[in-house]
């Protein structure tokens, strides 16, 4: 494996000091919401954790069509990588709504449209790796792996829509409002300044994390492929 | 909670949900350099197995001894 380059290096620095300033900005410097009290903070990281991982989660059907066309198994690489670190991202999510539920709706969970379809979310990207798991041949491996992810993008449009196409106790706080919200509350000041920069953080933290997972990657292949080599 | 008055204290959620996130990202990183390590004493040691595999094999006489 080559030598971890100098800009991964900082970045690895940046991404962790920008992880620490947004739980700065959202402890610390956005105020404190009256209804819900300190739990709301918790909505900071919440919508960032989940903008990076729906993101990824489409990311990964773009690089379905790209490996299906060009048959390059770097792309279905990648597409693990992205896959890998959007579901560790939306897991934090999940826990996070849920922690958040618990004081807003009196509950850890409920079957709501929005949690349904994002607990399905996720599991269908879980089940993404048993899938893989059980195919030795790297190119059927792939191949099998980049239709799945295809079909399982579908599951990010659906989630980000849920709030706004069923009816739904969870929030629309981004550009709507829904009648039917337990815990609903509008943002201003340091509440959206603390809000952009995790976005902006997690966003900077994904593309770390996503670069870090494809060197390990590339590093399984070439210690795969000395391994085939060793063998003959 | 929406009809009391006063701003209840919702803080341990807010500790339990940061706390949650802090954990995740560190057993995540843990995760990659733990298969990084790995990955790399595989290496080394695919690379020790070809070095005694390029060695020529030493002549053996009757007797069982090398020459």
């Amino acid at each position: 494996m080559n030598q971890k380059p100098l800009a991964l290096k900082i970045l690895d620095l940046v991404s962790m000091l920008l992880l620490l300033a947004a739980a700065y900005l959202a402890i610390v410097v956005a105020p404190t919401e009256k209804v819900m009290g300190d739990v709301q903070r918790v909505f900071y990281f919440h919508v960032g954790t989940a903008w990076v991982a729906l993101i990824g989660f489409v990311f990964t059907a773009v690089l379905s069509v790209i490996y299906l066309i060009t048959k390059n198994l770097k792309w279905d690489r990648i597409q693990v990588a992205a896959v890998e670190v959007s579901v560790v991202f939306f897991l934090i999510t999940i826990i996070l709504g849920s922690i958040w539920a618990r004081p807003a709706w009196n509950t850890w969970w409920t079957w709501d449209p929005r949690l349904t379809t994002a607990a399905i979310a996720e599991l269908i990207y879980i089940a993404y790796f048993m899938l893989r798991q059980g195919i030795d041949d790297p190119d059927k491996r792939a191949r099998f792996g980049a239709v799945y992810a295809l079909i399982g993008g579908l599951s990010a449009p659906i989630t980000f829509f849920a709030i706004r196409l069923f009816r739904t106790i969870h929030p629309v706080v981004i550009a709507g409002a829904n009648a039917e919200a337990e815990g609903n509350f509008s943002m201003s000041g340091d509440m959206l300044t603390a809000f952009f920069f995790a976005l902006f953080a997690f966003t900077i933290i994904f593309i770390d994390l996503f670069w870090n997972r494809i060197r390990l990657g590339e590093y399984q292949n070439e210690v795969e492929e000395r391994k085939l080599k060793a063998a003959y | 909670m929406f009809f009391q008055e006063i701003t209840p204290d919702t803080s341990g959620y807010m500790i339990a949900g940061y706390a949650t996130t802090f954990i995740i990202l560190a057993i995540y990183v843990t995760s990659l350099f733990l298969r990084q390590r790995n990955l790399k004493q595989d290496m080394d040691m695919l690379a020790e197995l070809e070095k005694t595999a390029e060695k020529p094999a030493k002549p053996v006489t009757k007797r069982g001894k090398k020459k």
